[in-house]
């Protein structure tokens, strides 16, 4: 296959990049030694570490240790996002809507306020919903995830609707549709639609930064690993924090794949097509760090 | 708002570790990016799979989780930093390369195919076709991206402050308990340093972004 840096190979370069294949695994294989052998030195790998999962110490049975992780961890973290995900899209709508309204008096304090919640920290609005508004922690968590992922849906919503042919809404004008009932039976639909990978992309966002709450102490799935390490001692860390990182990986991962599984799909019912996830940023919007920079 | 006039040097304080912490881990993380970036687009393909899998993975894990590892797990795998500034650093560092890495990988990838194939065409070499073709015109696209995950690092170094650097959020934490009566000004001020980061670096964003679809 020809790409932009090279051409379909012929037997030489195809011999070449054998060799280099060969010079990279082993660089990879070097570094993965590498890792074991620091981690064996320091007994990581004893089966008697692991068996904090299937047979744990301390009067404590593998169930209670995967309940406290799975059910009450990755539960809490999932009510948290589950909850903050449905405020934050409905507040994108309204902002949506709100910051392309056709009076400057309501469209331009709408984008302040965005630009302003974009460009808090998350974990600094969770600790002002606690601390300043006086919000239980749960709620804390919640309040800073919604108010700023809020800002980001209404803008990647907004980029979809600006990036509609310029036909739908003419047409819808002209059959008589008012400006809201364009909007609300038209375009936002199809916007939607075309930016679906965006917002899950987003939607995983939300979910990783709800390990955020661990910082101002909600109950969630790190806090869980931290709970089970002072419980079991810190010889653990290590054991814990591979199976924390496995459960955030495995969940974010499905959630990814779905987002590129909608992308290759398509819909041709937007449109215009859907947008790819990472090239969601329509240029000339000044949707200034809309897709790129709040996937990070 | 005497509170905040008074604690001033603290906010100071905060704001230059902000600001230390960001770009030391913007200038590493910039470096690995790009070295994880052109191995994502290397013919060899373990080389890829290697940047595929670093990629993967540290995207779907949480900063905080990335933290946790670098202040409470390294300890027990035998590093232990003298302070939390060097683990912070790193933390960023290693999570801010993976978007680096995309960023430059898509950057690479939107320069036209016709582009490289005509200046092979013509007889160019590998490193003139870099150099002369690919790269300058994939260095226009990265660039907007590449702010945008300034703007994302900035951001995420408050994750620091919660793992005992006394950066602007730490520094939030510490004056949220002095000053128990004044916690909304105290807070909005923190708010105020880091959208002094943020808004600038994304009207520049949008700005050059503009620049970059009129020079196509």
């Amino acid at each position: 296959m020809s790409s932009i840096l090279y051409d379909v190979a012929g037997p030489r370069t195809r011999r070449r990049t054998a060799i280099w294949s060969i010079v990279g695994a082993l660089f990879v294989l070097g570094l993965l030694y590498l890792a074991y052998r620091q981690l064996d030195s320091r007994d990581q790998w004893d089966p008697e570490r692991w068996q904090v999962f299937t047979d744990p110490p301390m009067g404590q049975t593998a169930e209670d240790v995967w309940r406290s992780l799975l059910v009450t961890g990755l539960g809490a973290t999932a009510r948290a996002a589950g909850i903050a995900a449905v405020i934050a899209l409905t507040a994108g709508v309204l902002l949506a809507v709100l910051r392309m309204s056709a009076s400057r008096w309501v469209s331009w304090p709408t984008t302040t306020v965005i630009e302003f919640f974009r460009g808090l920290p998350v974990v600094l609005l969770m600790f002002f919903g606690v601390i300043a508004i006086g919000l239980p922690i749960f709620w804390g968590v919640v309040f800073g995830l919604a108010v700023y992922n809020s800002a980001i849906f209404a803008e990647i919503l907004r980029a979809g609707i600006v990036s509609l042919p310029k036909g739908q809404s003419e047409a819808s004008y002209a059959i008589g549709l008012s400006r809201w009932q364009t909007l609300f039976t038209v375009l936002l639909p199809q916007a939607v639609r075309r930016m679906l990978p965006s917002l899950i992309s987003q939607l995983v966002v939300l979910l990783k930064d709800t390990s955020l709450g661990f910082i101002i102490g909600y109950a969630e799935l790190l806090r869980r690993l931290q709970t089970n390490t002072q419980f079991f001692g810190q010889r653990y860390w290590f054991q814990f924090f591979v199976v924390g990182a496995a459960i955030y990986i495995a969940v974010n991962f499905t959630l990814s794949r779905l987002a590129v599984y909608l992308e290759k799909r398509g819909t041709k019912k937007a449109a215009g097509g859907v947008a790819r996830a990472d090239q969601a940023q329509i240029p000339g919007t000044t949707a200034t760090g809309m897709a790129g920079g709040a996937d990070v | 708002m005497d509170t905040v006039i008074d604690e001033l040097p603290l906010y100071w304080d905060g704001f230059t570790t902000t600001l230390a912490l960001t770009l030391l881990s913007a200038a590493i993380a910039l470096v690995l990016g790009t070295i994880l970036g052109s191995f994502r687009v290397s013919p060899v393909p373990t080389l890829r799979w290697f940047g595929t899998a670093y990629v993967e993975i540290v995207r779907n894990t949480p900063l905080t989780l990335v933290f946790i590892f670098f202040v409470f797990v390294a300890p027990q795998l035998g590093w232990t930093p003298s302070g939390f500034f060097a683990p912070a650093v790193v933390a960023l560092s290693v999570y801010t390369a993976a978007f680096v890495c995309e960023a430059v990988r898509s950057g690479i990838n939107s320069v036209g195919l016709g582009q490289a194939e005509a200046s092979r065409a013509i007889g160019l070499t590998f490193p003139q076709t870099l150099r002369l073709i690919v790269l300058p015109q994939a260095f226009r696209t990265v660039i907007p991206p590449l702010i945008n995950i300034f703007i994302a690092l900035t951001k995420n170094s408050s994750v620091a402050g919660g793992f005992f650097v006394a950066e602007l959020f730490g520094v939030a934490r510490q004056l949220a308990n002095a000053h128990p009566a004044d916690v909304i000004p105290v807070l909005v001020f923190i708010g105020v340093f880091y959208l002094i980061i943020t808004i600038p670096a994304g009207l520049l964003a949008g700005y050059v972004e503009r620049k970059v679809a009129f020079a196509r």
